[in-house]
């Protein structure tokens, strides 16, 4: 979601986001509550095939799924350990299936359908709920996330030019600081964009 | 063109004074301000905007006073600021610069046409659909411009739009300003970007020291700093 968008034409990419949500959040709920081989099967080729339509390159696809791998390098010997081989096997299965899924709708998704999406469906509640304020906290977070990737990085980067690589104080300080600095500027560069309420 | 007024404006923060009693209208097409750090000209600045509201005084936008009217004006007055990292909400170049109209509330189809031509103006229509922020510094600031522009703002005001571009990137938004067809307000110590503008303002210790056409304004600004 972090502008990896891949632009299309597909089926997939014309679908419209909400049904493609709905749709999302259906077989993952399937595959994490019915893991049986045949349903581990059939969303495995689901995804192969969504993949395919959606003309994703397959070193992109590859990219969004890795992150999850190292997350499974520690929880998968803890499952085996604590579980059995099957169970670690299912649940590493339905992991990179949840992740895979999630990773063909952001791919084939801007955000702003995404965020179009989500005002539709918080529209019913709009006398509790600021639907545009939804959207906008999610637009935020989203477009955070390289925001302080970057920052950390350069606070680590000038952390080893000064010799201080281990000092945690060098790296929480300055991060938190430009992090609330930074925080003040996007609310600045809203308030004269006219998102100001 | 629009006329902007600071009527003995003045701006405390804390116990220092960063704009003392400043009295100018702004009626021309370009406007450079200039002066060295803390001298209060980003102050200034963001006062036509309303992002900052004097403490004293009155700046008022065609008749219309940003105390009252701030919402009302800054519909009028696109801002751009220095660093584009900051201004940049959207994940990718067309959906940054379509946001700014998520609030204008236009049909898609118009809102679209607008932010196509915006791109196109800009040169952007290549990088549309690529990570605003993987863009380069110079590729940054010009979808910045291109997010205020697409507003259709009457005034575009632009904090030290250059400040942290390398000279050929700083020529190129000097050229694409020289062909705004709004008001614009400059804050740069870039002096040659404003050398073909209609008035040049200079600004010390919160007060307008320097106020005439760029040649003088800026021969009084290197007397000022040499």
């Amino acid at each position: 979601m972090i502008g990896v968008f891949h632009p299309g034409t597909s089926l997939v990419h014309r679908a419209p986001a909400l049904l493609k949500l709905g749709l999302l959040t259906l077989i993952v709920t399937v595959v994490a509550m019915a893991p049986s081989p045949i349903v581990l099967g059939a969303a495995s080729v689901l995804v192969i095939v969504l993949v395919a339509v959606a003309r994703i390159p397959l070193r992109l696809a590859w990219s969004q799924v890795v992150p999850i791998l190292w997350v499974l390098a520690v929880a998968v010997p803890v499952q085996v350990l604590f579980g059995g081989w099957e169970a670690a096997a299912v649940m590493a299965v339905r992991l990179v299936l949840a992740v895979a899924l999630a990773a063909v709708y952001t791919l084939t998704t801007p955000v702003t359908a995404t965020l179009d999406a989500m005002q539709a469906l918080l529209r019913p509640f709009r006398r509790w709920v600021d639907a545009d304020r939804v959207g906008l906290a999610l637009a935020l977070t989203i477009r955070c996330v390289p925001l302080l990737a970057d920052l950390v990085r350069e606070v680590l980067e000038a952390r080893r030019a000064r010799g201080a690589e281990g000092s945690l104080t060098a790296l929480a300080v300055p991060v938190i600081v430009r992090a609330l600095r930074t925080a003040d500027h996007l609310g600045e560069a809203l308030t004269a964009r006219g998102f100001d309420d | 063109m629009s006329q902007i007024a600071f009527d003995h404006v003045s701006h405390r923060f804390d116990a220092e004074t960063v704009v003392d009693d400043v009295s100018l209208v702004l009626r021309e097409h370009r406007i450079g301000i200039v002066g060295a750090n803390g001298s209060g000209k980003s102050t200034l600045a963001r006062m036509v905007n309303g992002l900052v509201l004097p403490t004293a005084g009155r700046v008022t936008v065609d008749g219309l006073d940003l105390a009252r009217h701030a919402r009302e004006v800054r519909r009028r007055v696109g801002f751009v600021f220095t660093n584009a990292d900051n201004q940049i909400v959207m994940p990718t170049v067309r959906e940054d610069v379509a946001f700014t109209l998520r609030r204008h509330k236009l049909p898609a189809t118009d809102a679209a046409a607008r932010v196509d031509a915006v791109l196109d103006r800009f040169g952007l229509t290549e990088l549309a659909d690529r990570p605003a922020h993987r863009l380069s510094g110079g590729q940054k600031q010009l979808l910045a411009i291109a997010s205020v522009l697409v507003a259709e703002p009457d005034i575009v005001v632009a904090d030290e739009p250059t400040t942290l571009l390398d000279a050929r990137n700083a020529r190129r938004i000097a050229e694409h300003f020289a062909s705004l067809e709004q008001q614009l307000i400059v804050v740069s110590h870039h002096l040659e970007l404003l050398e073909g503008f209609d008035r040049v303002i200079v600004m010390e210790a919160g007060r307008v020291v320097a106020d005439d056409a760029p040649r003088p304004a800026l021969d009084a600004y290197r007397a000022l700093i040499a």
